[in-house]
């Protein structure tokens, strides 16, 4: 009888993940690290003594960068190390490293020891994935295959800053793998520590996978997958190769460790390279830089620019503001709206009327305006304004319907909402003497339907009532309306 | 002056004529330009000269004595060379280049005719000085030897006695100094490479506290070791240059921002209190008589001038050698990796890219070189690295905490620089052990950070003897003041080869 055996295995992933700082001027030396604005990328042309490789430079650090590790380190709550830093050199020989050595970290590293909290649509929940660490090194070459024959070598990218983070052996699916690189992705761009963007190559995500028994706490046989261009093809590959792993393992095949491109094309990965041709990079401390103490004070003041990272604050929202987790997350996948959510409760409105409008009317009209890149930070009327309006409406001097005609105009212009209430005359009558006189009207009027109502037929309230509202043209308070007509017909 | 200028005189007496008028920065460059002429060839002493541009400079510097600005420039119309593993600018922005730019060779096959699109900090400092480049001084290749025979441009000759070596590796800058093609040159030191051809050469060679000279523009050898300082003829000339060249540069982390005393007001000819050490494991096996007694007789001269003289203890001296012969190397082998024939200098060129490094370094590197990258690549290789580069690391540690319990206790340390004079060319070639031992008394200097200078203190078999007076770090000052007293009495400082006499 045939068993399904695949679910005797565990997924055991771990993705290190390189990503380009955000600084202006290179690693260890004052290149630039892009073309200045409107100036077309010229190979070559971005480069210095230092970074080519001269004999007799010296590399000095780039302060900046070092703080945007130690910023990422402390958003992944990692330990900062202040005692000694140090970097070392990764030594090997190929034409886009020019010194023959890259200068990198190995030993002791910025940032270690860290976690990252992980919603997992997918699989529902959330996953917690250590952070072994994160570190600061310097970017190769690009080199690029011009002819049969012969390649070129562009020095604007060597010596670019970059930051490599690695995680533990905590990830159980490819779908988490995904979920992993998406949050870091949303966190490294709320700090500003990255653009972090796959597509233009200033993030890029490598997995490490391997399947073992269930039940069994050694690792199996680990392969590195290469090549990954987007989220999707991080999911897809891991996918790939877990199939492959417990194919090879249900039928008894070894699997070798190696590391292996993925074929977006072909959908399938490509061995590269086995681990006995694996390098030994000879690692040793980099005499040219002496060991970096960052001082408690400077962690300190970077601990305090750490922002309210979405995880956290989607756990707040839900938490501690009683929001549903979908408004939550709606809320937090766009940090600028977040933002103008949280003022508008500043400004003392109820979290969950303060959500309704943010995330109902309010982000339709932002989304119509999506093609412009407008964002909720740049909308003309500010959290106040809205706020201004959703306190009309508590206060019933404005109804539901009115709101929204008030809020799509004063979206455009930000003129204050109550003026154009008075405006245009869309105020709301919650006066019950005046209401009570119009129901007495509508009573006289219609004194068939109402001896209709009183013996049964019910469904004629909804009748009367729009017969008020129109004798009101619209501006009573309808809960108003219902009550005081009610009492009367039932009395 | 009178037409019998010869330019074996000290950078203070030259700037006292030029100040009184008395001579011309002209005169002196012509005076060294007329000495490489006739002896620069046979002694192999310069790699690359430009008269043109040197007279060009001592023009401009006879103006600019003239307008007076030798006040705030001390080395002002002095001409000097520099060791061929500085950089110096020969190559303009746009990378064409410069007329009259030296090529930098590092005295390898593989940087043969290279140049360099920017200079080095200490010829910066200097041309800030005042001082005239004469030209690049041979040495060993990637300043890895100490004898001057490792130079892919043949060896130099001492002018003491042209069959023996001037030391290494800065052999072409010691030889040119005590040969007077130069008022003073500038060496690297990375384990005796200033002081163990000063001593035997005869000229002073002050290699200054690991931090205390920026290495930017400096070919690096190793670069925890690395340090670049002068040979002059006289201590005070040794502290002239080094106070133009001492500071904080902001290109090389490693440099240090310390004050910079003014050296020269330091020397004041008086040792009394001082207390020196003595340290009995430097005077070491194989040392030849001549040079002990030499080295003795210099101490006794410091004692009767009133310093207090005591034995001390370096215990792990006869380590320092294995320790520099593991560090040195391993760094080595990573600062050479950038010579691959990819950008810049020989590329001896294939078909196929490993083939191309191979050929490159193979062709381009001596073999004293690919040893000691062989020897690194091996101390840093997976499975050997704790035994040889982290233990290395800690006798580092042990060498360094032993000197400075000693120089807690005692001012500065007194020992010969080298346990031998000039030896022959050829007599070690074969032998890089015997080779490897000369530094013996100078590597361990280097090992922990010290500033260490060499002052003539006699002759043995008619060739210098060096006495080496190690200090605390960044305190210069005081090795400086103990080597003028000494030079001022023992009556060394005149002491000139054959050449200079002709």
């Amino acid at each position: 009888m045939a068993i399904s055996t695949r679910t005797q295995f565990e997924t055991i992933i771990g993705i290190e993940v390189h990503a380009q700082l955000r600084t202006s001027s290179k690693m260890f030396c004052p290149c630039p690290t892009a073309p200045a604005e409107g100036q077309a990328d010229e190979p070559n042309t971005r480069v210095c003594p230092v970074c080519m490789g001269m004999p007799g430079t010296l590399p000095v650090i780039n302060r900046r960068a070092v703080e945007l590790v130690m910023l990422t380190g402390l958003a992944l709550n990692c330990r900062v190390e202040i005692d000694a830093v140090r970097f070392e050199r990764k030594n090997y020989f190929y034409p886009d490293l020019p010194k023959g050595y890259q200068i990198s970290q190995y030993a002791l590293p910025l940032t270690s020891n860290g976690r990252l909290v992980v919603p997992v649509p997918a699989e529902g929940g959330e996953v917690t994935v250590g952070i072994t660490r994160a570190h600061l090194e310097e970017d190769t070459a690009r080199m690029q295959h011009a002819g049969r024959g012969y390649s070129v070598v562009d020095f604007n990218r060597a010596g670019v800053p970059l930051m490599e983070i690695v995680t533990e052996p905590d990830i159980r699916s490819p779908a988490q793998a995904r979920a992993y690189g998406e949050t870091l992705r949303e966190l490294l761009r709320a700090i500003g520590a990255s653009n972090a963007d796959m597509e233009a190559g200033s993030m890029r995500i490598e997995g490490n996978v391997s399947l073992r028994p269930v039940g069994s706490t050694t690792f199996g046989t680990k392969v590195e997958v290469k090549n990954l261009n987007s989220f999707r093809s991080l999911e897809r590959a891991l996918e790939y190769e877990v199939a492959r792993h417990a194919e090879a393992l249900e039928r008894g095949e070894p699997l070798v460790q190696e590391t292996r491109g993925w074929d977006e094309e072909n959908g399938r990965t490509i061995v590269q390279r086995s681990k006995e041709e694996a390098n030994d990079y000879r690692y040793f401390p980099e005499p040219d830089l002496p060991p970096l103490r960052p001082s408690e004070a400077w962690v300190a003041e970077l601990r305090a620019q750490v922002p309210e990272l979405p995880a956290q604050r989607r756990l707040r929202y839900v938490n501690e503001l009683g929001l549903s987790e979908y408004d939550a997350g709606v809320l937090t996948a766009d940090a600028a709206l977040a933002a103008y959510f949280d003022a508008v409760v500043e400004a003392g409105i109820a979290p969950k009327p303060a959500a309704n409008w943010v995330t109902g009317e309010f982000s339709r009209l932002l989304n119509q305006r999506a093609a412009d890149g407008l964002r909720a930070d740049a909308v003309a009327l500010g959290p106040g304004g809205l706020a201004r309006l959703i306190g009309e409406i508590d206060a019933g001097r404005v109804s539901g319907t009115n709101a929204k005609t008030v809020l799509a105009t004063a979206f455009e212009t930000g003129e204050d909402p109550v003026a154009i209430v008075e405006r245009e005359g869309l105020g709301q009558v919650s006066d019950g003497d005046a209401i009570g006189a119009e129901i007495e009207a509508v009573l006289a009027e219609f004194p068939s339907q109402v001896a209709d109502y009183r013996s049964g037929k019910q469904q004629l309230f909804g009748f009367l009532v729009g017969q008020v509202m129109k004798r009101m043209a619209g501006r009573a308070d309808a809960r108003l309306v219902n009550q005081e007509l009610r009492r009367r017909l039932d009395a | 002056m009178s037409v019998e200028l010869t330019p074996d005189g000290t950078i203070a007496d030259a700037v006292a004529a030029l100040r009184a008028g008395d001579t011309s920065a002209r005169e002196l460059t012509d005076a060294c330009l007329a000495r490489i002429e006739r002896d620069g060839a046979r002694l192999n002493t310069f790699l690359a000269v430009d008269p043109d541009a040197a007279r060009q400079a001592a023009d401009e510097a006879d103006a600019a004595l003239a307008r007076g600005e030798g006040a705030d420039r001390p080395l002002l119309g002095i001409p000097y060379a520099l060791k061929d593993i500085f950089v110096t600018r020969a190559l303009d922005f746009d990378g064409r280049p410069l007329p009259g730019g030296f090529p930098t060779t590092a005295g390898s096959r593989i940087l043969e005719g290279y140049r360099s699109p920017f200079p080095s900090s200490a010829e910066e400092r200097l041309a800030d000085a005042g001082a005239i480049l004469l030209g690049k001084t041979n040495c060993d290749e990637f300043a890895m030897g100490s004898s001057n025979e490792n130079s892919a441009y043949g060896p130099v000759r001492n002018p003491w006695d042209e069959s023996t070596v001037p030391g290494g590796s800065s052999g072409g800058s010691s030889a040119a100094v005590a040969g007077g093609q130069a008022y003073f040159a500038l060496g690297t030191d990375t384990g005796g490479s200033i002081r163990q051809p000063a001593s035997l050469t005869g000229t002073v060679g002050l290699k200054p506290t690991y931090g205390r000279v920026s290495r930017w523009g400096m070919i690096a050898f190793a670069s925890s070791l690395d340090q670049c300082g002068p040979f002059t003829r006289s201590v005070r000339d040794s502290a002239v240059v080094l106070g133009a060249l001492a500071g904080h540069d902001p290109r090389d982390s490693t440099s240090v921002d310390t004050p910079v005393p003014d050296y020269v007001a330091g020397l004041t000819g008086d040792v009394r209190g001082l207390r020196l050490g003595v340290p009995r494991e430097y005077f070491v096996p194989g040392m030849e008589p001549g040079v002990e007694a030499a080295v003795r007789a210099a101490i006794d001269v410091l004692r009767a001038e009133g310093a207090e003289i005591v034995d001390v203890s370096l215990p792990s001296t006869d380590r320092g050698l294995a320790t520099y012969y593991i560090i040195a190397p391993a760094e080595a082998s990573a600062n050479l990796a950038r010579f691959d024939g990819v950008r810049y200098g020989l590329s001896a060129g294939a078909d196929e890219l490993w083939e191309n490094y191979t050929r490159t370094r193979g062709a381009g590197f001596g073999p004293e070189v690919k040893r000691r990258i062989m020897l690194g690549t091996y101390a840093l290789s997976a499975g050997y690295y704790d035994a040889y580069y982290v233990k290395a690391q800690q006798v580092r540690t042990l060498i360094k905490d032993e000197f400075d319990e000693v120089l807690s206790s005692v001012d500065a340390i007194l020992a010969p620089t080298s346990p031998t004079v000039a030896f022959k060319i050829g007599a070690k070639v074969d032998d890089p052990l015997a080779m490897y031992l000369n530094d013996a008394c100078t590597l361990p200097v280097n090992i922990a950070g010290l500033p260490g200078i060499s002052v003539p203190c006699g002759l043995s078999d008619g060739l210098p003897v060096g006495l080496q007076v190690i200090g605390r770090a960044f305190d210069e000052g005081t090795i400086l003041r103990i080597a003028d007293a000494y030079e001022r009495v023992a009556g060394f400082g005149d002491l000139r080869p054959a050449t200079a006499r002709a």
